[in-house]
């Protein structure tokens, strides 16, 4: 596993890389401050929050993919994990639900769970050979046969209750910050599960298997009702910092806001994105200053060692399975957060919001454009293709709007166009991906 | 020329002293050839490589000026120890690296700018140490392969190929992967053979086989190079190649260390004592 | 105990389902393959190349029946067909020439070569949406059955029906031919022949004279053809989005790596396995198993090992323990 090629100029001129980095912050927040003057606040305060998670999201797949060569894009899935993890975490529980089946459903997960675990021990105690196989399969479908006995019952049960409204188990009623860290562990839990069984497979074979797991694991969110709704969505997920409409209701805000101007409408919804500013940013910080730490620590040079020679670096003793796993537990716990962040965010789970395009690969761009291997990179990729991303929807339309008025009225091409600035993001996305990786492969900020 | 040589009783093993013999190997120096000619310059034969120069990509020199050359039907072998860049030599004859200095002409025409692709066109072949096969094409598809710029009828060079080596005949519907390490670099050498080529190359044909096969590959390379066909030969079984070499040429640090006919060298007594072991 | 109705329920919907499914799969596997034997990349793009392939031979169906022109109990878009592959190879041509060729001149790790192509996958995503949008898209027409569930039910007196849609046996037909073809192609021909020996030993290929050049625009033809007809396959049987088209890269890397990547007949094998069993885990097995048992012993669950909505499960599990236990595949494939 390489990293991308080091064809570009090695040893740019120290004082002109010391400068750059500013210099790309420095213009990527002059974007945000014409998009917010052009835009509207608001508008502006909306790209930044989303740009903050997104960047979290980058500094996850950068260290498994910039750090350690690991080519996962299974993002999507720990992203959803970590939004689970909101809804378990922070959602009242569902009493009548729990009454009805919830503690059929846990028995029916403790004994998926044994079956699985009794999968292991026959195939380590037994001598390999067709006994083998054949216990094998016949205690895995007798174990998953009991199980969906105990368990579907409980299922229909739990899902029976007030299915409009409720329909499953709720969460433990836990402060909502509580969720970013557990959508961390369970995105991690996820990952060491993963790693175990797929690191040491080739690199584009790792990717399948990765792009797989994420997919399942958005399967078992869409259809698993009883955990989480499903694709019924659950939504009303408390909100860590005061709404809106709370705002509004205080009479001391409304004064303050007054004071300076606001109305109080404007200003609640202005409070509201700069206090999840905060929260995101002091994220952002403590994951990007832990993982530049890493990255400068002897930890973080071996893993780029083993990275740029694997094969040396085993011969010198490194246990490079075990570092691999290290990193895609730590990466993937990053995404996690990032994923529990967005569902706080936006107070609701939708599972069937998450599309690969978006939530693996618009990761992976950032990370790319960025310049894979360096944290500052990713932080500026994850903000500038977030902001793109909503930009050019905007920004086709009016391309598009001018190009239909320069074409015969009514014309075919005109009313095919019409629609299709939608699809401007994608086409964009790719454009810039690719020239990235042909015009400049190590990025933005390249790795040092 | 004391104590004669007899190729009858001597054993076959390889004496190369860089495989076999280990401490204090006698050192040679590309200075000191004696009772041998020095390294054919002006006269231009068939195939002439002169005082080649030149490395892999952009690192150091392997090659400082080294010439080999052979004439029609003649068999020309490069020897000389480990890391003498014999290999490398050989890659530059058939424009598999670039050349720093130093040309090659075949037949009177430079070639040294072309590609190889373009060498094998003018009638170089070149077999390849290793992976020199299409080990999941069957025997009869590898030297179809080799033929792929001809477009006449092939059939006819594939029956010569065939009555030089029997086997291959009976085996050329079995994947070429499957035969044994004699028979994989006799379907080497037919595919190189399938261009019909002036001139073949062979870089170490003999690795890796055992002596009775060796013997039998030689034979047949005497029978390509009684066709007329030149026939350019890295190997590091020295002895037996040089007694079948019309011209033999010892490298040393990518240079010419000693030039001569076979019999030439294998009777100097310092390539013997310095190289070949005693 | 009615085995006969048990064996036309699995035929129905067992069998006949998962062997259409798994030619379309077995025809999508062959084109990841090729590109892996050939130029040595896993194509992340290749849904999204039978998403393009489809969407124009969509077009053009509709265009055709737009004049009148249909044909006959067969759907049009068969003969919209091969516009559509010879637009889909002028785009990866295009493509290579563009993006690929440069990496292949400086000899890229095949890492690369797969973000590069998710590059790709991305532009070639874009495209699709704006030709024809992301809605779903039925463009079959001609006859909808060759064997209709209650034409059976009347001529064989049996209680169960067994339907034979004519997408299922021009989908097995089509693939049938594009298999012989393609095998012939490539055992038979000169061109064929080097491009095994190309992806067998690229050196030697070289110093046999072969063109690289060629070889790798070949491979994008037959490829271009074989995901258009993949997917136009697929999209006659069930229907057209685009976004279901990027899916299908799971369960068809899944079939070539199963069957071993760069071996042709191992992705067609790969195809088929993971077909059956993603058919066989995800259906309900009752009736089939109330058929097979004396009266009265009916079972009262669906006998389903997991819900449809699983079925990426199922390819992803086989992809799983192929690779633990067996890395090159089934089939030997190339381990680069």
């Amino acid at each position: 596993m390489t990293s991308v090629p080091r064809a570009t100029s090695q040893a740019a001129p120290r004082a002109g890389a010391d400068l750059r980095i500013p210099l790309l912050y420095l213009a990527m927040a002059v974007l945000l401050v014409v998009t917010g003057w052009i835009m509207g606040a608001n508008y502006a305060l909306t790209i930044v929050n989303m740009g903050l998670i997104s960047a979290i999201m980058a500094l996850g797949v950068n260290l498994q993919w910039g750090y350690a060569g690991l080519f996962n894009i299974g993002v999507l899935g720990f992203l959803a994990l970590g939004g689970l993890a909101t809804v378990l975490v922070a959602m009242p529980p569902v009493v009548e639900a729990w009454e009805a089946g919830g503690l059929r459903v846990m028995a029916g997960l403790v004994l998926g769970f044994v079956t699985i675990l009794g999968l292991v021990q026959i195939w380590k105690r037994m001598a390999p050979g067709r006994a083998r196989t054949w216990s094998m399969i016949v205690f895995g479908v007798a174990g998953l046969l009991v199980t969906r006995w105990v368990f579907d019952p409980g299922v229909a049960a739990v899902e029976a209750v007030s299915p409009a409204s409720t329909g499953y188990l709720g969460g433990l009623g836990l402060p909502v910050l509580l969720a970013w860290p557990a959508g961390g562990l369970l995105a991690a839990g996820a990952a060491w599960v993963i790693g175990k069984t797929a690191l040491g497979l080739r690199s584009d074979y790792l990717a399948i298997a990765t792009l797989g797991i994420g997919e399942i694991i958005l399967a078992v969110l869409k259809n698993e009702d009883w955990l989480a709704r499903g694709v019924k969505n659950v939504v009303g997920i408390p909100s860590p910092v005061p709404q809106a409409i709370q705002l509004q209701n205080d009479p001391d805000f409304v004064a303050r806001a007054a004071q300076l101007g606001y109305d109080p409408v404007t200003a609640s919804t202005l409070w509201n994105k700069i206090l999840y500013m905060g929260l995101f940013a002091a994220v952002l910080l403590v994951v990007l200053v832990l993982a530049q730490l890493a990255l400068h620590s002897p930890w973080g040079r071996m893993m780029r060692a083993i990275r740029d020679n694997e094969v040396a670096a085993e011969a010198m003793g490194k246990d490079v399975t075990r570092r691999h796993l290290q990193i895609f537990v730590l990466g993937s716990a990053v995404i996690g957060i990032a994923g529990a962040m967005m569902v706080t965010l936006d107070g609701q789970l939708t599972p069937g919001s998450y599309q690969p395009l978006r939530y693996t690969f618009l990761i992976w761009v950032m990370v790319i454009v960025g310049g894979s291997g360096n944290n500052w990179g990713a932080i500026l990729g994850g903000f500038l293709i977030w902001w793109l991303w909503v930009v050019v929807e905007p920004l086709g339309r009016w391309i598009f709007a001018h190009l239909i008025g320069v074409l015969p009225e009514g014309s075919w091409l005109a009313g095919h166009l019409a629609g299709a600035e939608a699809h401007m993001r994608l086409l964009t996305m790719g454009v810039l991906l690719l020239l990235v990786l042909r015009f400049s492969p190590r990025g933005l900020i390249p790795e040092r | 020329m004391t104590e004669a040589y007899d190729p009858l009783r001597d054993d076959r093993g390889n004496r190369d002293i860089s495989i076999t013999k280990i401490g204090n190997p006698p050192v040679l120096t590309p200075a000191e050839n004696r009772e041998t000619r020095p390294a054919p310059g002006a006269v231009r034969a068939f195939l002439t490589a002169e005082a080649m120069v030149g490395g892999y990509g952009r690192g150091a020199n392997i090659l400082n000026g080294c010439t080999v050359a052979a004439e029609k039907g003649q068999i020309a072998v490069i020897v000389g120890p480990n890391g003498a860049g014999k290999s490398t030599a050989m890659k530059a004859v058939f424009g598999m690296l670039e050349l720093r200095q130093g040309t090659v002409t075949l037949d009177g025409e430079d070639i040294t700018r072309l590609k190889p692709q373009e060498r094998v066109a003018r009638g170089m072949a070149f077999v390849p140490q290793t992976r020199n096969i299409f080990a999941s094409l069957s025997v009869e598809e590898n030297l179809e392969m080799g033929a792929f710029l001809r477009r006449d009828d092939i059939s006819r060079t594939m029956e010569q190929v065939y009555t030089l080596f029997p086997i291959l005949k009976e085996k050329r519907r079995q994947p070429a992967g499957e035969l044994s390490g004699g028979q994989r670099q006799q379907v080497a050498v037919g595919r190189a053979l399938m261009t019909e080529p002036k001139v073949l190359m062979l870089d170490e044909p003999t690795a890796g086989v055992s002596p009775i096969v060796m013997d039998e590959l030689f034979d047949r390379i005497i029978e390509v190079a009684r066709q007329g066909i030149t026939i350019l030969m890295v190997e590091q079984n020295a002895r037996q190649a040089l007694e079948i070499a019309d011209m033999g040429y010892v490298l040393v640090q990518g240079a010419n260390a000693y030039s001569g006919t076979g019999r030439e060298l294998l009777a100097d007594p310092m390539v013997r004592k310095s190289f070949l072991g005693g | 105990m009615e085995p006969l109705n048990a064996l036309v329920v699995f035929l129905n919907f067992v069998f006949i389902p998962a062997a259409a499914y798994g030619a379309q799969l077995a025809l999508g596997a062959l084109g990841v393959t090729l590109i892996y034997g050939i130029l040595r990349f896993s194509n992340f793009a290749h849904g999204d190349t039978m998403a393009f392939g489809t969407a124009i031979t969509i077009l053009v169906t509709f265009a055709l029946q737009g004049a009148g022109v249909t044909f006959g109990p067969l759907p049009t878009a068969l003969l919209a067909l091969p516009v559509g592959i010879a637009a889909t190879a002028l785009l990866v041509l295009g493509t290579d020439r563009s993006v690929y060729r440069f990496y292949r001149e400086r000899k890229a790790a095949p890492v690369i070569l797969v973000i590069v192509s998710m590059g790709v996958m991305f532009v070639m995503n874009g495209i699709v949406r704006f030709i024809i949008g992301v809605e779903d898209v039925v463009f079959t027409d001609g006859a909808r059955f060759v064997i209709d569930a209650r034409g059976f039910r009347e001529a064989t007196g049996l209680a169960e029906g067994l339907a034979l849609r004519s997408t299922q046996v021009i989908t097995l037909v089509t693939a049938a031919v594009a298999v012989a073809l393609l095998f012939w192609f490539l055992n038979r021909t000169r061109t064929g022949k080097s491009m095994r020996a190309f992806s067998d030993n690229e050196d030697l290929a070289l110093l046999s004279g072969i063109s690289p050049e060629r070889v790798v625009a070949i491979t994008w033809i037959i490829v271009a053809a074989l995901a258009t007809t993949a997917g136009v396959l697929y999209g006659l049987d069930k229907s057209f989005k685009a976004f279901t088209y990027f899916q299908l890269l799971l369960p068809i890397f899944a079939a070539a790596i199963v069957g071993g990547l760069g071996n042709p007949v191992g992705a067609i094998a790969g195809g088929f396995i993971i077909a059956f069993s993603e058919v066989m885990v995800t259906y309900a097995w009752r009736k089939v198993v109330a058929y097979l048992l004396p009266e009265g012993l009916e079972p009262t669950s669906l006998l389903q090992l997991m819900s449809t909505e699983y079925k990426f499960a199922v390819s992803f599990a086989i992809l799983v323990i192929v690779l633990l236990f067996r890395p090159t595949g089934l089939f030997k494939g190339q381990s680069v």
